[in-house]
């Protein structure tokens, strides 16, 4: 083969089908860069710091979205899981940290239960069925916290949110384990696997004799356990529990991440690293706006631009 | 002439689906029009109906050349097409679908909405239908919704209408009703197109028949003047030899062993009622019939997808109660359906994925997936099925038809099924992949499987199956066994009337 054909015929071609896949990490890289050279203190440890604390909840429920969106699904009660999870925090932190911390994971259990069974068993559309708890979670948990902002003193929790482990965040190395663990769910479990197929083609794999209900059910569950996790991260972080504050509008950031990410909103696919990357980089536009003193809305102008050329190139690359 | 197409043609990308045909109706005719899947009716139905435009050819309505450009056009023209699905608004009232676009208005411009209810009532009287024309079209039965649809085509002043199976989904009672319209519409003289898979039906209402077969006119005349066999030999119409099939024989010693499998009395109304057969380990059974017979459906209820009001299937002796594809496939039972892009691959994985989907439990080593195992199973089957792929990892979407059916008929044997459902294992692939898939049936029952075979191919039918199962508007009508599996005993079971 010529240098030539090398040349044009590699090139182009593995452009097109690169570009999806490793886009939002070229936009990342090409961020960084920008702010390397014109955002003072960019390059400075605390900034880094800032930057990641951010992003972690938006990760950890992005990782659950990206399994949901992965079955033909989406979940639109994620930011209700977390302000359930975090009034349940301060009501049971006085029978202990793990025992707060099973409360609220079991709230996301049940969520999860409630969703994957509207889903899968009673057949209703994803987005109507996650609706219900959307609307009906957060007020729940709004009624159980009595509508009060509480404050959180348990230094051994506080410890998750606000402190370090080997100078990284502790938040941080629960989102890193958090990524590798559903990326491991992902490719070597036959939960994964069966999740995948069921999103690619739900009447095959029924045929094909997958339990499809369990998977279904399966995947909300998890989606809502790591939305409970971001919850009750969030009210460790910012040493107090608010209801009706914590996780407002996180749905729609955890959806932007999957998708700029790479994860097509038809199933049958689920990309975790560019879910982690698609967060990274919003957190990133944000920070660089601010930084720039840009207004808010030049910043959520932004973010649409970015979510439109997303969904674009992934609309190339199928009709390819 | 009340209606005329000349010659008309119409391609598709690499399909001609109608190659020269023409057709008449008179006025006051209820005109059959028929053939198997593929074989252009629907696009003849489109043409005249301004979905599609002919690419040659000439369309003449009431002694006028005419062009419609859109369906609206048609109707406008007097051309009314009521469809195997309705297409009306089930949420709004019966008597709202019935004035849909021509609502009674009062002297301010107004809805007058009481005379339209009651004249929805009086009109609908007419055809049976007796129900609160306020409620909501979704709450009547299918059957009622396709009488609302009808009255609705002749109301604006249809002068032809047509028929796209018009009985699939009513009820003997509303068939009658709907022959009762049918005549009514005959004796004022408003023309019929009435397509249907249902032969008594062609038999008891229509005047004349055309028959269409791979896009080509093959048969033009009176229903009265064509037999029933003529008539089906024409629809499936192959000639002995014409074609080659890559099945052998199977020697009737093998067939010894208990059935693998035995369906006993398997109804699923209103599709299926009381079938009963059973298939020894070795055999291929094949069920025959014409497309809305029930073999799909069959297949599917055998394979757990399909609801089932009663009967037992029993798999190597054992009952499966409460079926369901999950508990279908444990049983040893593995379901090739006929829509392979729909129900059968996952487009977006790859052959290695869609290959190992069904026994992926097997495939792990302490609980986590292994990719070793999983290509060692893989590996094998690409060898045995010859599997044309660039590598495992290629995704299936990408590979031809007859390379994505031999990835799902890979994925059935990896289960190790004792029973296997085929259904049109052949379609839509080409000639080549087609004898090796044949070829491969027959290894497989040699093995000592239990093979069900669906193909609206008579010929291979015929040549694959050890006995054929033929069905009629979900009823057994006859089994074929020995000498008697010929493609000609095959067209004349299926023709016989259930007198």
């Amino acid at each position: 083969m010529t240098t030539e054909a090398l040349r044009t015929g590699i090139d182009l071609s593995r452009l097109r089908k690169g570009l999806p896949r490793c886009g939002v990490y070229l936009a990342i890289l090409l961020l960084i860069v920008y702010n390397i050279v014109f955002t003072p203190y960019f390059l400075t440890l605390s900034n880094l710091r800032i930057q990641l604390i951010q992003a972690a909840p938006v990760v950890i429920v992005a990782l659950g979205m990206a399994l949901v969106i992965g079955t033909e699904g989406i979940d639109l009660s994620v930011g209700s899981v977390m302000a359930l999870a975090a009034a349940l925090i301060p009501l049971y932190l006085g029978y202990g940290v793990v025992a707060a911390i099973l409360a609220s994971l079991a709230a996301g259990v049940a969520i999860g239960l409630i969703n994957g069974i509207l889903v899968a068993k009673v057949g209703l559309q994803p987005i109507v069925a996650t609706l219900a708890l959307f609307v009906g979670g957060r007020g729940l948990a709004v009624v159980i916290s009595e509508g009060k902002l509480k404050d959180v003193r348990n230094e051994d929790f506080l410890y998750l949110g606000s402190g370090d482990f080997l100078r990284v965040p502790v938040l941080v190395w629960i989102a890193a384990l958090l990524v590798l663990v559903v990326a491991f769910v992902v490719r070597r479990t036959v939960f994964g696997r069966r999740l995948l197929a069921v999103g690619g083609n739900r009447p095959a794999a029924e045929l094909a004799g997958l339990p499809v209900k369990r998977v279904l059910i399966g995947v909300y569950v998890l989606c809502a356990v790591l939305a409970s996790i971001a919850g009750l991260l969030s009210v460790s972080r910012i040493q107090s529990s608010d209801a009706s504050a914590v996780g407002l509008l996180i749905e729609l950031s955890a959806i932007t991440a999957v998708v700029v990410g790479g994860t097509p909103l038809t199933g049958g696919r689920v990309r975790v690293l560019g879910t982690v990357a698609g967060a990274l980089l919003m957190q990133l536009v944000v920070a660089t706006m601010i930084k720039h003193d840009l207004p808010p809305s030049t910043t959520e102008m932004a973010q649409a631009v970015i979510i439109l050329v997303a969904v674009y190139v992934a609309r190339e690359r199928r009709t390819r | 002439m009340l209606l005329e197409v000349a010659g008309v043609s119409k391609n598709f990308p690499g399909v001609r689906a109608l190659d020269g045909v023409s057709f008449t109706l008179q006025p006051g005719e209820v005109h059959a029009l028929v053939g198997e899947n593929g074989a252009g009716k629907s696009t003849l139905i489109k043409v005249l109906t301004g979905v599609y435009q002919p690419d040659g050819g000439e369309l003449r309505y009431q002694g006028e050349p005419a062009r419609f450009a859109t369906p609206l056009d048609a109707q406008r023209a007097g051309i009314s097409t009521i469809y195997q699905e309705v297409n009306l608004v089930p949420l709004m009232s019966v008597a709202h679908n019935l004035f849909l676009g021509r609502e009674p208005r009062n002297r301010f411009g107004l809805l007058d909405e009481a005379r339209m209810v009651h004249e929805a009532t009086e009109v609908l009287a007419g055809y049976g239908v007796r129900a609160d024309v306020r409620h909501r079209l979704g709450t009547l039965a299918l059957g009622a919704q396709q009488m609302v649809a009808l009255a609705r085509a002749v109301m604006v002043d249809a002068k032809v209408v047509v028929m796209d199976e018009p009985t699939s989904s009513l009820e003997p009672r509303e068939v009658e009703t709907l022959f009762g319209v049918i005549r009514d519409l005959h004796a004022r003289g408003i023309g019929i197109v009435y397509v249907s898979h249902r032969l008594d039906e062609l038999y008891k209402i229509c005047d004349a028949v055309t028959i269409l077969r791979d896009g080509k006119l093959v048969h033009t005349g009176t229903m009265a003047g064509l037999e029933r066999r003529k008539l089906v030999s024409l629809m499936i119409g192959r000639e002995f030899g014409e074609d080659f099939t890559s099945f052998t024989e199977t020697p009737e010693s093998v067939l010894t062993g208990e059935p693998v499998l035995r369906v006993t009395g398997l109804t699923s109304r209103p599709r299926l009622r009381d079938i009963t057969f059973e298939v020894r380990p070795g055999e291929v059974v094949g069920l025959g019939g014409l497309l809305g017979a029930g073999r799909s459906e069959t297949i599917k209820a055998i394979g757990g997808a399909y609801p089932v009001d009663s009967g037992t299937i029993e798999v190597d002796g054992v009952t499966l109660t409460r079926p369901s594809t999950v508990r279908a496939v444990r049983a040893g039972v593995a379901t090739q359906p006929e829509d392979r892009k729909a129900e059968g691959i996952v487009a977006g994985l790859s052959v290695r994925d869609n290959i190992a989907l069904a026994i992926l439990p097997r495939m792990t080593r302490f609980g986590l997936v292994s990719d070793k195992k999983i290509d060692a199973v893989v590996a094998t089957y690409m060898s045995r099925l010859r599997i044309k792929a660039a590598s495992p990892d290629q995704l299936v979407g990408d590979l031809s038809g007859g390379n994505q059916q031999k990835v799902l008929l890979a994925r059935l044997l990896a289960t190790g099924p004792k029973v296997l459902l085929l259904d049109e294992p052949t379609r839509g692939i080409d000639v080549g992949a087609k004898a090796e898939v044949q070829a491969l049936i027959d290894e497989l029952a040699a093995e000592g499987l239990g093979v069900v075979l669906v193909s609206s191919d008579a010929e291979e039918l015929v040549e694959g199956a050890d006995r054929v199962v033929v069905l009629r508007d979900g009823v057994v009508v006859g089994v074929l066994t020995g000498d008697q599996v010929t493609t000609e005993d095959l067209m004349a079971t299926i023709a016989e009337a259930a007198e």
